[in-house]
């Protein structure tokens, strides 16, 4: 015990030393990103405008995978599998009442259901074989609309009862203003909640199990809560896509969708939430530009297939770049008021 | 009756197949700790090798050949450009990098082949031979367990019987002894991925024509298979991977068998789970694996 209390005062400058820097409570961020994208939506044209909506849509689910990964160290390779569940409430909810809000609320509640299954076996599993695991819930997801296809339409999918947007805005700013107004309130909810007890348990079990064991923390339990939070995320962000693209499918949620999450969220920065909406730009940025890059070679092959090797080649090169690894970045963005 | 005895052969067949992928991720588990995600990615890769090498010679055995020693470049290209810079500080780096590899080999081959199926010739019949009435096993089936069958006791033999055989353990179990001792730890487990994925490629060979066909994301829900058969097994354990690789086979063969070949891979996901949640360890515990 006296080790440790030797130790204390070498660290305590340390972090004296960026006390100074303090950071605007996270509700102005939501403001200020809320007054952008307003803006932005009447500046952009109608394309951009759906453009900045998939930001946000990404957003939303990258936002909760890198408090799972990041700050509480479970990597998923299911998350995919989670937006296919969100996606598939909110069609068949919408389909049958047709009130959006209900919809929403729905994809969340059976996602948070899937995450808390999935979550409790995931807080039993370290490392490969949490990886294994989701990996297989996230190939799953075709056979499971096969198998229940008079519901759930098999590879064909279903495609989504909408209403229009209210009064006389176009759908495209509509589109981006939902998702983003999903994407900013899941952010401040998340960084509300990783700003108190609950962050500071994730980066304990995170960093040292024992200790944060002997510390009083609930290993499973942080891990199992960890899981549903970010499941709820991408339940949103899975409805969102559907809302995007008024249809669901399980082409939609194949399993390089969940290595693109995880990608997102390692290039962005893991753990960071500003890396998360960094990431989200890249997923819908890169495969654009690799897009432009194909249509002016002319190579069919090069369409879709050039991103998936941009992604790898960055994944690769960040991952062995940071040797200390990036899990080892501090969610400095949101630094608890002391 | 006949049904169960033709879907207890078939389970093999497949479960055989599966047993030789898991051997594979066992390989690179155990001399490196990572389970190698990009294997399925990679056999993919010498498959497609395969085929155009089939194409152009119009020799299926050429183009096996050439799979098993693309697969072997490629283990050791994998493990001496990548592999072996991954900061194993969290489990965490290795999967990713992985999954970056994953991703990097499926564009690549969707850029050079394009995505679409192609269907892909076997070097034998598949049609069963009738044994009492009952149809049973097909040449390919047989084909099949040859093949596995010979790999498994060529490890077998490389590992317990010759000197090699004997520093890869010793580098994989005590790398710092070892080194001290003057055993190449490194080349030890560049030999070691480069086997491992001449084992995958073998078995991307043997699995591809009998799936859907070849494209570049064949082996996304097989590897899922290979990894539970592993799993079921105890990552550490080759005995482990290959008793895995029949009980996936036969729990796959039957439930597509009697449910419907769309609920398979969730029956597989559901082993995984119940084994996972069990015995996270595997049914095989390393105390055994040390013995093999």
């Amino acid at each position: 015990m006296t080790d440790i209390k030797e130790k204390r005062p070498a660290i305590t400058p340390e972090q004296t030393t960026s006390k100074p820097r303090k950071r605007p409570h996270p509700i102005w961020y939501a403001i200020a990103g809320a007054v952008l994208i307003a803006a932005l939506t009447y500046y952009l044209p109608p394309f951009r405008n759906y453009q900045l909506a998939t930001v946000g849509a990404y957003f939303t689910v990258t936002a909760g995978l890198t408090v799972l990964t990041g700050l509480n160290g479970q990597l998923s390779l299911g998350h995919g599998a989670l937006m296919a569940t969100g996606a598939y409430t909110f069609a068949l909810t919408q389909n049958r009442w047709l009130t959006m809000p209900l919809s929403f609320l729905a994809a969340v509640l059976a996602t948070v259901l899937a995450g808390a299954v999935i979550g409790l076996a995931a807080a039993r599993l370290r490392g490969p074989y949490l990886a294994g695991l989701t990996l297989a819930v996230a190939v799953v997801v075709p056979s499971v609309a096969s198998t229940f296809d008079d519901t759930l339409g098999s590879d064909m999918g279903l495609s989504i009862a909408l209403d229009p947007p209210p009064g006389v805005i176009p759908m495209e700013r509509w589109q981006a203003w939902l998702c983003w107004a999903g994407a900013l309130l899941t952010a401040l909810l998340l960084a509300l909640l990783v700003r108190g007890r609950f962050g500071r348990d994730l980066r304990a079990v995170r960093d040292d199990e024992t200790a944060a064991r002997l510390a009083g923390v609930h290993i499973a339990r942080t891990q199992i809560l960890a899981f549903v939070v970010s499941a709820a995320c991408a339940g949103l962000a899975g409805a969102l896509f559907a809302f995007l693209a008024q249809s669901v499918s399980p082409g939609a949620f194949p399993l390089t969708l969940s290595l693109f999450l995880v990608m997102a969220i390692v290039i962005g920065g893991l753990g960071r939430l500003f890396g998360a909406l960094l990431g989200a730009l890249l997923l819908v940025l890169l495969p654009a530009l690799a897009q432009s890059v194909a249509e002016g070679s002319g190579s069919q092959h090069l369409e879709g297939n050039l991103a998936l090797v941009i992604f790898g080649v960055v994944l690769v090169v960040v991952m062995l770049a940071a040797p200390g690894g990036l899990a080892s970045i501090r969610f400095t963005s949101i630094r608890r008021k002391r | 009756m006949d049904r169960f005895v033709y879907l207890t052969f078939d389970g093999l067949s497949r479960g055989a197949v599966y047993a030789a992928f898991a051997l594979a991720l066992v390989l690179i588990w155990r001399a490196a700790r990572i389970v190698n995600f990009a294997q399925g990615a990679m056999a993919v890769a010498a498959v497609y090798v395969a085929y155009s090498v089939t194409e152009k010679t119009g020799s299926y055995w050429l183009g096996f050949a050439a799979a098993l020693v693309f697969g072997l470049l490629l283990g050791i290209a994998v493990e001496k450009a990548v592999m072996r810079f991954v900061d194993h500080s969290s489990p965490l780096n290795g999967v990713v990098v992985a999954l970056g590899l994953v991703l990097i080999v499926q564009g690549v081959l969707g850029i050079v082949y394009g995505n679409e199926f192609r269907p892909v010739q076997t070097p034998f019949r598949r049609d069963a031979f009738d044994i009492g009435g009952i149809a049973v096993l097909s040449r390919y089936d047989v084909f099949v367990f040859a093949a596995v069958g010979a790999v498994v006791i060529g490890l077998t033999v490389l590992f317990t019987r010759t000197a090699v055989g004997l520093r890869m353990r010793a580098a994989a179990f005590a790398p710092d002894v070892s080194r001290l001792l003057g055993v190449p730890v490194g080349g030890m487990l560049t030999l070691g991925w480069a086997l491992a994925a001449a084992v995958g490629s073998l078995a991307g060979m043997l699995v591809v024509p009998t799936e859907l066909g070849l494209n570049p994301n064949a082996m996304d829900v097989l590897f899922v298979s290979a990894f539970t058969a592993a799993v079921v097994g105890g990552l550490d354990s080759p005995i482990g991977a290959v008793t895995g690789g029949l009980i996936v086979g036969l729990l796959l063969s039957y439930v597509s068998g009697y449910l419907g070949a769309t609920v398979a891979p969730m029956a597989v996901l559901l082993l995984l789970v119940v084994v996972l949640l069990g015995r996270p360890g595997g049914l095989f515990s390393s105390s055994k694996a040390r013995l093999a």
